[in-house]
């Protein structure tokens, strides 16, 4: 491997640092008499929001339709979340203090994998809140789940709910797009003639 | 075609517009109201709506805080708009939301004659930083048992209130300096004092020789506002009328119009009114802490009240005050100076540069301007004549700038607009004047509806006026709203006096009696509003922070103490067993909200108090008998949420010595303790 891969492959590795810097994702609710909007942050070990108190509006906000309530401590993955996280960014320096271009791509491709299941989580998470209703809620709309969008926007009786990847999953594709680009600039380099290939890959 | 008909479509407002002005018009021309209707049009600006017009949702430009008087409140409007924002309690019980009524703020009306829950509320005055007004706190009066209210402007909430002892009719006040070293308030009724904190008993045809004014001087914390009697001045026995501070030049003095230098103790309205010249009093304000610090102050008991408001606990505690220093004008050289002003005098206001100071004499027919410059020259040359108990009066001529000739009939308050113009209210002529400072000459009026006291420009008692609008606070209404039987709202006027012209924007109606108002620019006040309290910072004794830590416990014979938690849109507990006939009922409500506009209200059938309104994060409690066994309910009165009318509750009351356990609960699953599932 070249050196200058190796400081990338370490760049990648950092990158993921964003998560414990920024939220991965944010759900922003707007209603009429929210005109100021409510933001829900979801980080890599934590809950936050537009306010301090952001869980407890929502929360009072989705006792009326019979959804549990959101606390951070019903989530496992809250705990033990940040430990993946420096386990990716640990194994990625090494990776690039090894120098071997197929622990790269390992990598790379847990990462993904890491994100793909990350991604599927929340959205079983989103699914479980959003029709796991209390059969004593105080409005029930017949037919209604109130799922929130895993990204773009949806309507949510009087709420209009927008989710979207924020900063901290940056990060994650900082990652991959990163150690891909290593692991490719690393094979283009070899005596097998793969660079025009290589380089179409990032055209 | 189809232009066409878009054409049309775009017309059309337009043309209805032209109708209903038209139509307008036509309905002008046929009632014939007397001269008041042409009048109005006449003084009415032809860009005048939209010059007072916000948009829905837009922001004012300006808050206003016009006193109610005789209401004991402050009402806040949006200016221009005219759109009225908040009533803040201050002397005066408000069952709208428990001021006064609930136990924690029941202390702040507290005065050395027991519960006073009403005032005449006269003077707003904000808090100054470098002789510019600053947005942290509002200073107001309350006239008939002397007190000096402190609002702080984060909350919109009267935090402070405090007795000024060896007063009577506070009307002079309250004053603050420019730095908010001091506020300074002055007694409009003498009385005879006993020295030892209360009045003396003494034959009424005394008051030559025994009735004495009194100015005090409250120092004000830099940090917090907290107020504390710093010393006191006793006076000859006048009557103190108003104030006004000086500005750069002038900024170390005081000055207070007096009338009844008579000093007549019966029909003032003949016997006040007999001499030519009353005076000016000059107080050198910093001379005077100084005499007071270096121990000239003597001190005497006294017995008044000093109510706060604790930020963590929403909480008024009365603290009492057995003593005040005072010092003696004749004892301290240079401290204070009587300058002989035309019959009567009421307003006096000293201009944005500190030179002048305008008396406008309610009896008098000019308008006397004094110059600071002069009265310097005049004290520094002894050109005196004569004095009274000791205090040097100057002469009239040594201290006269001039006088405005003829400015109208019973000239009352002048405020400025910073670009050399005053403005004079005039309540016998109905009219605003407009007067140049420098040559003395009126240069416009334009008439008001009807009997304009105080007038305000925002910033137009400062260093720095916002010389763009005038508002003229008028004590007869009559024709100019829909009548309402006997009883009338007040009027206010705004004026455009951004240009040579003044000219009429807008109507509105006040609550009360407005006497004086000020003004601020949105932007000093606005970013730091409150929003809510935060549970967290909530160190109230008994406030649940959370739905578990609900309680009701009985504490003694007839005493029961309920801890409730109010969150939309239940209250922890809602079913109360175990009180007995007799028993007292301290409800202690916190609102578990942590969100902007979510307060919660408390009502209790029966109750011989008013509803609490509690605001997020905040505990207030509600004092309740029950008299008689059965089930009351209480409920939340402040529509919360879409589930508010569901927002209730049920008290049994049993006989006395009845065997019913205390037993509470909300929802069926659980007993006491409840509801921690959320």
């Amino acid at each position: 491997m070249k050196a200058y891969t190796k400081v990338l492959m370490i760049v990648a590795a950092l990158s993921l640092g964003l998560l414990f810097m920024f939220p991965m994702w944010k759900i922003y609710l707007k209603a009429p008499q929210y005109p100021e909007g409510l933001e829900l942050h979801i980080w890599v070990n934590k809950l936050g929001g537009s306010s301090d108190h952001v869980l407890q509006n929502f929360n009072i906000l989705n006792h009326y339709i019979g959804m549990e309530p959101i606390h951070a401590e019903s989530f496992a993955e809250l705990e033990y979340m940040p430990y993946i996280v420096i386990f990716f960014m640990i194994t990625g320096v090494l990776v690039a203090l090894i120098g071997r271009n197929k622990l790269v791509l390992g990598w790379s491709g847990l990462l993904m994998v890491g994100g793909a299941v990350g991604i599927l989580d929340f959205y079983l998470w989103l699914v479980k809140f959003g029709t796991n209703l209390s059969p004593e809620a105080p409005i029930k709309v017949p037919g209604m789940t109130y799922i929130p969008p895993l990204l773009g926007n949806k309507t949510l009786l009087n709420f209009d709910a927008l989710s979207l990847p924020a900063l901290g999953s940056l990060g994650i594709l900082l990652g991959i797009t990163l150690s891909l680009l290593v692991y490719f600039l690393n094979r283009s380099t070899n005596p097998k003639k793969q660079t025009s290939k290589a380089k179409h890959a990032f055209v | 075609m189809e232009t066409l008909i878009n054409k049309l479509k775009k017309a059309a407002p337009k043309a209805a517009l032209l109708m209903a002005v038209a139509a307008g018009a036509a309905l002008q021309g046929c009632s014939k109201m007397g001269g008041e209707g042409s009048a109005t049009a006449q003084g009415l600006s032809e860009d005048a709506a939209s010059a007072v017009y916000v948009a829905p949702g837009k922001h004012d430009e300006l808050y206003s805080f016009l006193s109610g008087g005789f209401n004991g409140q402050v009402s806040v409007y949006g200016l221009p708009s005219g759109r009225l924002l908040k009533i803040i309690p201050v002397f005066t019980q408000h069952g709208e939301n428990g001021w006064g009524y609930n136990e924690e703020t029941k202390a702040m009306l507290q005065t050395s004659h027991g519960f006073v829950p009403w005032d005449d509320l006269h003077h707003p005055k904000l808090s100054r930083t470098d002789g510019q007004t600053d947005g942290r706190w509002l200073f107001v009066n309350g006239n008939n048992t002397p007190r000096v209210a402190r609002i702080d402007l984060k909350t919109f909430e009267t935090v402070e209130i405090m007795e000024i002892p060896n007063s009577a009719g506070n009307h002079c006040s309250p004053y603050p300096t420019n730095n908010n070293e001091y506020v300074i308030a002055g007694t409009r009724f003498s009385v005879p004092l006993d020295m030892k904190g209360g009045t003396k008993d003494v034959a009424l045809d005394k008051y030559g020789e025994e009735f004495r004014g009194s100015i005090s001087f409250i120092k004000i914390d830099k940090e917090h506002g907290d107020m504390d009697l710093d010393f006191q001045i006793l006076v000859p026995g006048f009557d103190y009328d108003l104030a006004n501070g000086g500005k750069g030049p002038s900024e170390d003095w005081v000055f207070f119009t007096t009338y009844n230098s008579e000093q007549a103790g019966t029909l003032k309205e003949v016997g006040a009114s007999q001499n030519d010249k009353d005076y000016l009093a000059a107080v050198n304000w910093k001379l005077a802490a100084k005499y007071a610090a270096e121990g000239k102050a003597r001190e005497m008991p006294a017995n008044y009240y000093h109510n706060k408001l604790d930020e963590g606990t929403h909480v008024a505690k009365s603290t009492v005050k057995k003593k005040v220093r005072y010092l003696l004008p004749e004892e301290c050289p240079g401290m204070m100076y009587l300058l002989p002003a035309p019959k009567s005098p009421h307003g006096i206001d000293v201009d944005p540069t500190g030179e002048h100071m305008v008396v406008s004499g309610k009896l008098a027919s000019a308008i006397p301007v004094f110059s600071f410059s002069k009265m310097q020259d005049a004290i520094k040359n002894k050109q005196f004549d004569g004095e009274k108990n000791g205090i040097p009066v100057l002469k009239y001529e040594s201290v006269l700038k001039g006088e405005v000739k003829e400015p109208g009939l019973g000239p009352l308050h002048t405020e400025f607009d910073g670009k050399g113009n005053a403005y004079t209210s005039m309540f016998v002529s109905s009219e605003v004047v407009k007067w140049k400072v420098n040559d003395l000459q009126v240069v416009d009026r334009i008439p008001v509806y009807y009997s304009v006291g105080h007038l305000m420009i925002p910033g137009g008692d400062t260093k720095e006026p916002h010389g763009k609008y005038l508002v003229a606070m008028n004590k007869i209404t009559k024709d100019r709203y829909l009548p309402t039987g006997p009883e009338l709202a007040h009027s206010a006027q705004l004026i455009d006096i951004s240009g040579e012209k003044m000219k009429l924007l807008l109507d509105f109606p006040t609550v009360a009696e407005p006497h004086y108002a000020q003004a601020i620019t949105a932007d000093k006040v606005a970013p730091n509003s409150t929003k809510f309290y935060k549970l967290d910072e909530n160190t109230h004794p008994h406030a649940a922070k959370k739905e578990a830590d609900a309680s009701v416990v009985r504490e003694g014979k007839n005493k029961v103490r309920v801890k409730m938690t109010a969150i939309r849109s239940h209250m922890t507990p809602d079913n109360i067993e175990g009180i007995q006939v007799g028993d007292t009922v301290l409800f202690h409500v916190t609102n578990l909200e942590q969100d902007w506009d979510v307060p919660h209200g408390f009502a209790m059938m029966g109750a011989n108090t008013a509803e609490t309104l509690i605001m997020p994060g905040a505990t207030q409690t509600l004092k309740w008998v029950a008299k008689k066994e059965g089930v009351y309910p209480f409920y939340c009165t402040d529509f919360c949420s879409a589930l508010h009318q569901e927002m209730q509750g049920y008290i049994r009351v049993s006989p006395k010595g009845s065997n019913v356990p205390i037993k509470f609960s909300t929802g069926k699953k659980k007993e006491a303790p409840v509801a921690s599932a959320n």
